[in-house]
């Protein structure tokens, strides 16, 4: 092709921009999209680095005393740890002297000097921790990465799933209508007859009994998917409703292009704009309902760490001032959410549908 | 003219508008001047893109935030420059002094209030009247712009009214409060040749009784002839020629003007070629004098014959009812070999109907499509694919029917990939390229997309698609009514030479009377459904024998001749 076009097809190539680079060019000038889109690149990097182990692969070891400080806050005194210490050192305090009843007492010495070629490693625990440690003394900052690999990997694959399912009965209803689309409507006016948070309760409660769905976080995946296409769907119909009446189409179906085509081929990359944009709203919105679920106890296995998880604890160390497992919690969803969201906003002015 | 003696002038009027943060400025308008004299009209003649609703609405001091006038440049209104006029003294005179038509009545009248309510409220607004005296007069608005039965419409809601009556409603509303100005942006544009004839007629009696100026913005002279005083002409943000309407008409200097008055096809005349912009830029405007015949005989073999077609529509309506609406009915045609069948009528005729029905693009409900002897309609999907590439179709709206997100090289190899036409894809890319070629597009728009062409260029491509497939029968739905006339005249010109070179049979729907006496052999006029006549083309313009189409040819603008003088 290269060869029967020449040189004038290079420049041609270079000089038309799909839609898709223009919408790029024109994320690239807006500077609040473009900070956003770091942000959240960021998010990915670290979310990508914790699940291969380059960051935070210990995040579970015991570093620091129970409840340590953030290292910012190094005077601060912390009772939990003294309580801890306290119980400790009375295991350690000779006991009340009772050798004249103690049948087994002349032989304590003999013992205690063998146990004393033993060599105890007794763990160094530091006193403070750069962001503060949880009641078994982990790193709290560590906790938050490793936390970000479920929290985003469940917001974003989630969010991908209930794209595919909501684009796909929607084209399907708004391109056929009738039937296909009476049946859809129907299925989709069940769904949303039952209120939304009852509704993730009841299949979360029904995946996690029957443990059918699977294990780990493939549950929590389908669960928030199964029930959350049900926006896009309508979205994506009414899209294909109107689609299908532009004249491109009609002379697709002039050209003799199947229905199949026309449907993914023709109008599909037309519509994309619109999937795509709801797709990061969902990404930020499963991301806060693993959250949810997390700290109601219906979401990630108790053996991993998410950010929901991470809040469910920390509702109990609010009460005796720890608050720092929230904040590092609580901070980085904010972030994220903020970030995912502005830049939603960007994807959607530079993806302007207004076709030119 | 003395200047104090001037209802409205217009000094260097210079407009650019900010694109975005990177590029320069895009000036539409570029320091023009005019006057508008009281008691006159005055039209603003122009393409699109040459800046003439960009002046428009620097008059009303309506331009978008994006917009920057030039400090030089003056509007002055009664003696007060509108441009620097604070907004209040705006707001004063917009609606009161200088009011405005736009287009699309149905997008300009609120569909929630009544046309009473709405004519009351500019009355309230800025005459002061009553709630009761209100109503009486815009009952008489209403009676004065040819509204049937006032006292009963006054309490209609936009969409109960047709077109034409909501333009009328809208020129009531404009003239409630006695403008001195009136601007009409495209009034007609989107109206029926009929409609079209009634409101230039009202707004040429009422610019006369009400002593108003008009400021009428179109793009074509054939309208401008029947209502102007003046001429103001502009191309690209220039004012290429201004004068009395005469001899705009029958002296016209610049090369522009005559260009625009000599491409769009007349009634009188057909020459084998019509005259296009570049040849009188070129000083050519005499090509093409040598005249086409046009018409059938009875031995004139026969590609296509459609026999009683039947077409109805279904609404829902209710839970289980359904309405029938009928859309053409019983019609019958025969399409002779490598001629051209003009399909005419006013919007709702059915028309454009018939065509998709020919395609199979809608499920016939009657009658009979006989291809070389095989009826189209009771073919199977699979038999009818042979059949498909063979009739094809050239839709009306360019920005429309080609699918933005493809290259145009995707749009022209997709028809020959799924007819199977050339045996790979190199073979396909130069057979498109030679299309492009063909159809007068640089070989380099193969990787472009349709953004980046503008209407008459997009419409070749979608004539160059059809092409890909070979086909015998081109269905041209009104596929040149939303060009530019200059456009429209080059992509006719293509129209015929492709005839001409592969011997295609053309149906061509429109409702331009004009450009279907031109390009036609056979006319067949629609109306409500039906066929009103049929006749050759020479002969049904010269001898209508039905009294509907004398109508559809006495509105047909016709360039010099007054509104006013044929007003009974």
């Amino acid at each position: 092709m290269s060869a029967i076009l020449g040189n004038a097809s290079a420049a041609a190539v270079r000089d038309s921009p799909g839609l898709w680079a223009l919408a790029w060019r024109r994320l690239l000038q807006d500077r609040v999209g473009m900070v956003c889109l770091v942000i959240v690149a960021a998010y990915l990097a670290m979310m990508v680095a914790s699940y291969t182990g380059l960051v935070a692969g210990d995040w579970s070891r015991e570093r620091g005393v129970s409840y340590a400080n953030p290292s910012f806050l190094a005077g601060e005194v912390n009772l939990e740890a003294k309580a801890l210490e306290q119980r400790k050192a009375a295991a350690k305090a000779p006991p009340v002297d009772l050798s004249d009843v103690d049948p087994l007492a002349p032989r304590y010495k003999e013992w205690a000097e063998r146990a004393a070629k033993i060599a105890v490693h007794e763990v160094k625990r530091s006193q403070t921790l750069p962001f503060g440690g949880d009641k078994w003394g982990r790193d709290v900052l560590l906790k938050t990465v490793k936390g970000s690999e479920v929290s985003i990997f469940v917001g974003l694959s989630s969010a991908l799933l209930a794209t595919l399912i909501g684009t796909v009965l929607g084209a399907l209803a708004g391109y056929w209508g009738g039937r296909v689309n009476d049946l859809l409507e129907w299925f989709y006016n069940i769904f949303t007859s039952i209120p939304y948070i009852l509704l993730i309760l009841a299949f979360a409660a029904v995946a996690t009994a029957t443990g059918k769905f699977g294990k780990g976080i493939v549950p929590i995946v389908l669960v928030l998917s199964l029930t959350g296409w049900t926006g896009i769907y309508r979205l994506m119909r009414a899209e294909y409703i109107k689609h299908c009446n532009r004249e491109y189409v009609k002379a697709a179906q002039a050209i003799g292009a199947s229905n199949t085509s026309r449907m993914f081929h023709h109008i599909l990359p037309n519509v994309s704009h619109v999937a795509l944009v709801q797709l990061s709203q969902y990404t930020v919105g499963f991301i806060k309902a693993e959250v949810i679920l997390s700290f109601l106890g219906f979401g990630v296995p108790v053996d991993m760490v998410s950010w929901g998880t991470m809040l469910a604890e920390a509702q109990n160390e609010l009460v005796i001032g720890k608050w720092w497992q929230l904040v590092a919690a609580g901070a980085s969803m904010a972030v994220l959410v903020t970030a995912f969201s502005l830049l939603t906003d960007s994807l959607r002015d530079a993806l302007d549908p207004k076709l030119r | 003219m003395s200047a104090e003696n001037l209802l409205l002038r217009v000094r260097d009027l210079d407009v650019r508008f900010r694109v975005d943060r990177k590029s320069e400025p895009f000036r539409a308008v570029k320091g023009i001047s005019f006057d508008i004299p009281p008691h006159s009209t005055v039209a603003l003649v122009g393409e699109s893109g040459s800046g003439k609703s960009v002046t428009a609405m620097s008059i009303l001091g309506l331009l978008p935030e994006n917009a920057i006038v030039e400090p030089r440049s003056e509007v002055v209104y009664g003696g007060r420059d509108v441009l620097k006029a604070p907004l209040a003294a705006m707001q004063e005179i917009r609606g009161k002094e200088i009011s405005v038509i736009f287009q699309e009545p149905m997008t300009s009248l609120n569909p929630v209030f009544t046309v009473g309510d709405q004519i009351g409220e500019v009355l309230r607004l800025h005459m002061g009247m009553g709630a009761r005296q209100a109503q009486a007069r815009a009952l008489e608005l209403l009676a004065e712009v040819g509204i049937p039965d006032p006292r009963l419409r006054v309490n209609s809601y936009p969409h109960e009214m047709s077109g034409g009556q909501q333009q009328r409603v809208m020129i009531a509303m404009a003239i409630a409060c006695e403008p001195k100005l009136l601007i009409a942006d495209e009034p007609t544009t989107a109206l029926d040749v009929t409609i079209q004839k009634q409101i230039l007629d009202l707004m040429a009696g009422l610019q006369q009784r009400h002593h108003m100026s008009v400021l009428f913005i179109t793009h074509d002279l054939g309208v401008v002839g029947e209502i102007a005083d003046r001429v103001v002409v502009m191309q690209d943000g220039e004012i290429r020629e201004q004068g009395p309407v005469r001899e705009i008409f029958e002296k016209p200097k610049d090369p522009y003007t005559k260009a625009l008055l000599a491409c769009r096809p007349r009634l009188d005349r057909r020459p084998r070629r019509l005259p296009v912009i570049d040849d009188f830029i070129r000083g050519e405007g005499a090509a093409g004098t040598a005249e086409r015949t046009r018409g059938t005989s009875a031995a004139d073999p026969i590609i296509l014959e459609v026999r009683n077609l039947d077409k109805t529509f279904f609404l829902k309506e209710g839970l289980f009812g359904r309405r029938a609406i009928p859309a053409v009915k019983d019609v019958s045609f025969r399409l002779p070999k490598g001629k051209t069948l003009g399909l005419v009528g006013e919007s709702g005729s059915g028309k454009t109907t018939v065509g998709l029905t020919l395609m199979r693009l809608h499920e016939a409900t009657g009658g009979e499509v006989l291809f070389e002897g095989r009826d189209l309609l009771r073919l199977s999907e699979k038999e009818m694919m042979a059949y498909r590439r063979r009739i094809q179709i050239v839709f009306q709206n360019p920005y429309a029917s080609l699918n933005p997100r493809f290259t145009i090289g995707q749009i022209l190899v997709e028809p020959m990939r799924i007819h199977g036409i050339g045996s790979d894809g190199r073979e396909r890319t130069e057979m498109a390229l030679h299309l492009l070629r063909r159809v007068g597009l640089p070989e380099a728009s193969f990787h472009k997309y349709p953004h980046e062409f503008s209407g008459g260029q997009r419409q070749r491509i979608a004539i160059a698609r059809c092409l890909t497939m070979k086909p015998d029968v081109l269905i041209c739905d009104e596929s040149v009514s939303a060009l530019d006339v200059s456009v429209q005249a080059q992509v006719l010109n293509l129209l015929q030479d492709l005839q001409d070179e592969y011997g295609l049979s053309y149906i061509f729907i429109s409702h331009d009377l004009a450009v279907v006496k031109y390009v036609s052999d056979r006319v067949m006029v629609m109306n409500e459904g039906r066929i009103v006549e049929m006749a050759d083309s020479d002969e049904i313009y010269h001898n209508p024998r039905e009294e509907y189409t004398r109508r559809l040819i006495a509105a047909i603008p016709r360039g010099l001749q007054r509104a006013r003088e044929t007003q009974p």
